[in-house]
């Protein structure tokens, strides 16, 4: 019996319920007799949040791996951020209404590029100068992401008006403005990542060993860690492109895994992780626009219990360890 | 052949291991003594690149270790730390089996599992092998990391302080294991070590360290010598032999 709660191949089926059940929900509650218009538009949601989903848990259990740190998310560390300032500065320098148009395919790959960039400089700044100091690396890490917040604010007041409000609608998603002309592309981006990481997964569970054993066991890891920066703010970037910045889910998620999968093998990790982050962000969707009808976004719902769940676990790590 | 040429490394200001000129042969034990602090853990972690050198070269087979691949490194020379520790929930099984990576890359074979259920064996694990390594006690984890660098199967194997929380029971057997190691499978073993009577009776040569320089080097009688040891430690020894065997007495 114990064997059985303890099987994988269970806990994803259980999982993967869930997922359906809420799929069939969001779909199919009070759509008013609407169907068609309903499901065009909540399947375009619905697409959005599975690619989130499955994005952010990749990004983040990848990023607490390398960073041999549970409390870490790349947008902890101002990610998300950094995608925010990188997309207003392309906007703000490249006459932007242009690139609204049909180049706007070619403004989220140059995002997505300079992003990358960025975030591999930083981050490898982070990983090499305070690899076993917690509350330092927070601290640079939040503070970076307000310094990065007050550039974008202010290159955004120094925009005119009308330019300023094209950004907001056309380029800044939400998860009630889901930016759904990327969906295709994100889709292929992230399958491709995705993949990369599932090939990688082996060599990741190594690492969970520690940086030095895992050179002892013939990983090169400088190369490593720079590769997976890039898939993983890529990652990121992909996500906040189309529903924006959320701070917390990739800590929830990873931590929820980490308990409820209990294993350091990556690929069941990422399955779970995956199937656990498309069901909050489905489930929870639901909640609040069909149960609870809140006018609250489920981002900011997001945002406060994984901001509660975060603080729990640091109080939690500091009496017992 | 191991051959260190000008090693040195610095910290700060701090020269803590400097120009060490050394060869170090195959198919020996050798022990590495020397007070805390000498750079005995450093010059290890230079030689298995997991600290860069600030100058000098290391050639492993009269090939410089730069110009070494990763991988392929993995496969001839591994080093067991000091002071391994981690979070993680895993089982020694698990953990041993890490051991074959750069080998089987994540997908064990059947000689995979025969070289890990050996070291097993030899360490003394089998019925440990599906407990977390969370709950083993010192002694017994520092078992399991001895089977993971016994699994990784290398003709050089550097171990630093190995002996650390065993009991005389495995104290003994493990050195039993690494003279075997030698002298039928021919392997390379380097270990670092406190218990100059551990070294005295298994160790085929002896480097001692002190400051990080080489205080002398040589065979194990040449340094398991009063004079030499009273010096590089700065207390009394005495060196008495009991049935033919050197034994060192440092308590007053
Ligand atoms: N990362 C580091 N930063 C600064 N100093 C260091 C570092 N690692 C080692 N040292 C210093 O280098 C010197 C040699 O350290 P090392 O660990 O090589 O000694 P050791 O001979 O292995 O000692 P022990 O017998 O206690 O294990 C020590 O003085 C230590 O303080
Ligand atoms: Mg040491």
């Amino acid at each position: 019996m114990k064997k059985l709660i303890h099987s994988f191949p269970l806990k994803v089926i259980a999982l993967l319920i869930l997922v359906i059940v809420s799929c069939i929900l969001f779909l199919t509650y009070q759509t008013y007799g609407n169907w068609d218009f309903a499901l065009s538009l909540r399947s375009s949601k619905l697409l959005a949040f599975i690619l989130v989903g499955i994005a952010t848990s990749f990004a983040t259990i990848t990023f607490q791996t390398l960073t041999h740190n549970q409390f870490l998310t790349p947008n902890i560390l101002g990610l998300d951020s950094l995608y925010t300032l990188v997309q207003t500065t392309v906007f703000f320098f490249f006459n932007g209404k242009q690139l609204l148009g049909s180049e706007s395919v070619a403004t989220f790959l140059l995002t997505i590029a300079i992003m990358v960039i960025f975030s591999v400089l930083l981050a490898n700044f982070l990983l090499h100068k305070g690899q076993n100091n917690l509350f330092l690396l927070l601290m640079v890490g939040i503070i970076l992401a307000t310094l990065l917040n007050s550039i974008t604010t202010f290159l955004q007041v120094a925009m005119n008006p009308n330019e300023f409000d094209a950004l907001q609608t056309k380029l800044f998603a939400s998860f009630n403005n889901i930016n759904s002309q990327y969906l295709p592309i994100a889709a292929i981006i992230i399958l491709i990542l995705v993949i990369f990481l599932w090939f990688k997964s082996l060599t990741l569970d190594v690492l969970h060993l520690g940086d030095d054993q895992a050179t002892n066991l013939g990983i090169n890891i400088p190369p490593l860690q720079f590769s997976l920066l890039v898939v993983i703010s890529s990652l990121i970037g992909v996500s906040t492109a189309l529903v924006g910045p959320i701070t917390f889910l990739g800590f929830i998620v990873a931590n929820i895994s980490y308990h409820f999968i209990g294993t350091y093998h990556h690929r069941q990790l990422f399955i779970g992780g995956s199937l656990i982050a498309i069901f909050l962000l489905i489930f929870g969707e639901f909640m609040v626009e069909q149960v609870f009808k809140l006018n609250t976004p489920l981002s900011s719902v997001i945002e406060f219990t994984g901001g509660i769940y975060f603080i729990g676990k640091i109080i939690y790590e500091r009496k017992n360890g | 052949m191991i051959k260190l040429t000008d090693l040195s490394k610095k910290y700060g200001v701090k020269e803590v291991v400097s120009k060490v000129n050394l060869s170090l042969n195959t198919n020996k034990l050798t022990a590495i003594i020397g007070p805390n602090g000498a750079g005995k853990s450093t010059l290890l972690a230079m030689i298995s690149r997991l600290i860069s050198s600030d100058t000098g070269e290391i050639f492993l087979d009269h090939q410089s270790l730069k110009t070494w691949k990763q991988n392929f490194l993995a496969k001839k020379l591994s080093l067991l730390k000091q002071a391994n520790g981690f979070e993680l929930k895993i089982t020694v099984k698990e953990l041993v089996e890490f051991g074959r990576f750069p080998y089987s890359k994540g997908h064990l074979t059947e000689v995979d599992h025969q070289k890990v259920n050996q070291a097993l064996n030899i360490l003394g694990l089998k019925d440990l092998v599906n407990e977390d390594i969370s709950t083993l006690s010192g002694g017994q984890l520092q078992r399991a990391y001895i089977a993971l660098v016994l699994a990784q199967d290398t003709d050089y194997i550097l171990l630093d302080e190995p002996l650390n929380n065993l009991d005389m029971k495995y104290e003994v057997q493990i050195m039993k294991t690494l003279r075997y190691l030698v002298k039928q499978l021919g392997k390379t073993i380097i270990i670092v070590i406190h218990d100059l009577n551990f070294a005295a009776s298994y160790a085929d040569e002896i480097i001692a360290m002190k400051n990080g320089k080489i205080f002398k080097s040589g065979l194990t009688n040449q340094i398991i010598d009063e004079k030499v040891l009273s010096k590089l430690y700065e207390i009394p020894i005495q060196i008495q032999n009991i049935s033919g065997k050197p034994f060192c007495l440092y308590f007053n």
